[in-house]
């Protein structure tokens, strides 16, 4: 906790995209490994590949708007030791390829990345077509894929560096709206590792586990929530698979009971994986934040967030919910 | 260089080898795929004991060519020319598509590591060979001495990414991929030219900066002729067209197109098996 960005709950936080801190590890990744390529479907400079493409022209490929073609080039590419890096907003990639992703990169178990832009409603103006909310169940339910969501740019820029060092599929998703930073440099990260992010005084009545951008929507909702007398312990879970079994059965042990909040669809996302693992190990009661069996549409990301009842008033009303049922 | 008489006889009689492997694999097996094998056992013995710089002692040689199988489902054929040319045992191709065995029902490369791909799902297998080819010259530029060969179906063409592929093929002008288009012109659902019609073949490679030939696919010397031509194309990547008859070497199989997707029951197979025995004979005496 004392390793956050001391400005996290501030108003004038900082606000930085997490699809920026992929472009800047993925530059950094690249000054590491001389395996590492990149590969893009004509979105260099909205998925921030474009850093890596300025340094390294000769180590870039584009393949124009083809995105099942992007995933099995990547495969084959990394069938001769290159550790590609494909992007492309999620919604096409890992969306319209994902045969390709299944067939060509997990069944074949090459060493591929996949960077998936513009997740969630937070998009934006763009609307439903482009607004992916089924992206991490599509992912997480492939054999050996390793999935990761970043809370923040800082984060995203440690998880692409260490998925260029991790040997296997993976794939990180990303968003399109600048967000607030919620760690620092020193925050530790590790692939397969979730922090609590949040702490009360008290001993905690309700856990939190929250993913991607939302973490900060919980984390506010944390503090007003320690206002009203509610302690809650806050979960920052980047890495949705494979899941951090340890740390996610001993916050249920502590607070019997678990609100999941992700910018995707509830069936299928981080909630139910954690569902998944707590019906196993400790069954508790829980409770979902996230869209429920909707498609998203145009509109300002904040409004967005809120419409579909994941802002941090929708997050302080299903904890408060979810304590006085228990 | 032009094959000799002796070379030429001694491919026939491999192929004809290859596919009485074919037929008992599937008797054995009881399922699988009978035509495009049978069809694409000249063009896969011409590979295997002829054009690809491989060693099947060593199959991982990292300066091996690579022979990337896109449509997965013909994969008998695969698997009787490496273990003809001894990559593993031939007694190991009974064990086609049982549990436990490394000859998957499409190719799996988790359970066979020699393979260079696993598929099944068709249209990717070019664009997985077009990734290669880059990476190889990525990392030796225009001295290329190793050749990426992408075996495929004329069905798999009515898959969008095979396009996809062909564009960016053309695009990086990659001369070291050599995709070998097995033109059989059927499908399960019947004839190409039924189901989807594919012509004009030729100038729709042609259009996507491709060099393409057209040639006899039962015909070893055309066969390695059009490699030899495909290596010395400077700046294209290489499509040969290899017109074949579903089924070759089994009258009762050839041009039917039920004969896609199912394997010959004892009956059938005997009577291939006998057909193929004289046409055994049948060479030896042509060559004589």
């Amino acid at each position: 906790m004392s390793s956050l960005n001391p400005k996290v709950f501030d108003e004038d936080v900082e606000q930085i995209a997490i699809r920026t801190g992929f472009g800047e590890g993925f530059l950094l990744a690249g000054k590491e490994n001389p395996n590492v390529v990149g590969l893009c479907a004509d979105l260099t400079d909205s998925t921030k590949m474009s850093l890596f493409k300025e340094l390294f022209p000769e180590r870039f490929i584009e393949v124009g708007v083809a995105e099942q073609n992007l995933a099995s080039v990547a495969s084959g590419m990394a069938a001769m030791g290159k550790i590609p890096f494909i992007s492309s907003y999620a919604m096409f990639s890992p969306g319209r390829n994902w045969e390709q992703i299944r067939t060509t990169i997990c069944y074949n178990n090459v060493n591929v990345k996949i960077a998936g832009s513009h997740a969630g409603v937070s998009v934006g103006p763009d609307g439903g077509t482009h607004q992916a909310l089924e992206d991490i169940a599509v992912t997480r339910v492939l054999p050996r894929m390793t999935v990761i969501s970043p809370c923040d740019a800082i984060e995203a820029k440690k998880a692409t560096v260490a998925a260029a060092k991790l040997v296997g599929p993976t794939y990180i998703r990303l968003a399109r709206e600048k967000t607030p930073v919620i760690t620092t440099e020193e925050t530790p990260f590790e692939i397969g590792k979730a922090r609590i992010f949040y702490q009360g005084k008290k001993q905690a009545e309700v856990g939190i586990i929250a993913t991607g951008a939302l973490v900060h929507k919980a984390l506010l909702a944390a503090k007003r929530l320690e206002a009203d007398g509610i302690s809650v312990k806050v979960l920052n879970l980047s890495t949705i698979k494979p899941l951090d079994k340890e740390t996610v059965v001993s916050l249920a042990r502590e607070t019997h009971a678990i609100v999941t909040v992700e910018e995707h669809q509830i069936a299928a996302g981080m909630g139910s994986a954690v569902a998944e693992c707590l019906a196993r190990n400790y069954p508790i009661r829980m409770a979902f934040i996230g869209v429920d069996d909707k498609f998203g549409q145009s509109g300002k990301p904040e409004e967005l967030i809120d419409y579909y009842g994941m802002g941090t008033d929708s997050i302080v009303d299903v904890v408060r919910k979810l304590r006085q049922g228990k | 260089m032009a094959l000799t008489d002796k070379e030429i006889q001694s491919l026939e009689e491999r192929a004809n080898d290859i596919r009485k492997s074919i037929i008992e694999m599937l008797l054995d097996a009881g399922s699988g795929h009978t035509a495009g094998p049978l069809g694409m056992a000249d063009v896969f013995t011409a590979l295997y004991f002829h054009i690809l710089k491989q060693d099947p002692k060593n199959p991982s040689w990292p300066k091996r060519d690579r022979l990337i199988l896109s449509n997965g489902h013909i994969c008998p054929v695969l698997y009787a020319a490496m273990a003809h040319a001894g990559f593993f045992p031939i007694s190991e191709l009974m064990t086609l598509r049982k549990f436990g065995s490394r000859l998957q029902g499409h190719p799996h490369r988790e359970f066979l590591p020699m393979l260079e791909t696993s598929s099944g799902p068709l249209g990717s297998g070019l664009s997985q060979a077009v990734g290669m080819a880059l990476v190889d010259r990525m990392e030796r530029g225009r001295k290329i001495d190793r050749y990426f060969y992408c075996l495929m179906s004329d069905g798999e063409l009515e898959e969008g990414q095979s396009w996809e592929a062909a564009m960016l093929g053309g695009k990086e002008k990659l001369r070291n991929l050599i995709a070998i288009l097995d033109r059989n012109n059927i499908q399960i659902d019947g004839f190409t030219d039924n189901v989807m019609p594919l012509e004009p073949l030729r100038e729709k490679w042609e259009a996507f900066n491709w060099h393409v030939q057209e040639i006899n696919g039962h015909d070893f010397t055309e066969i390695v002729g059009a490699v030899e031509t495909a290596k010395a194309i400077f700046d294209k990547p290489s499509m040969i067209i290899a017109h074949t008859i579903p089924g070759k070497g089994v009258k009762e199989f050839e041009r039917d197109f039920h004969w896609h997707g199912k394997p010959p029951n004892k009956e059938q197979a005997e009577m291939a098996l006998a057909e193929l025995r004289l046409l055994g004979e049948k060479i030896r005496s042509e060559h004589e």
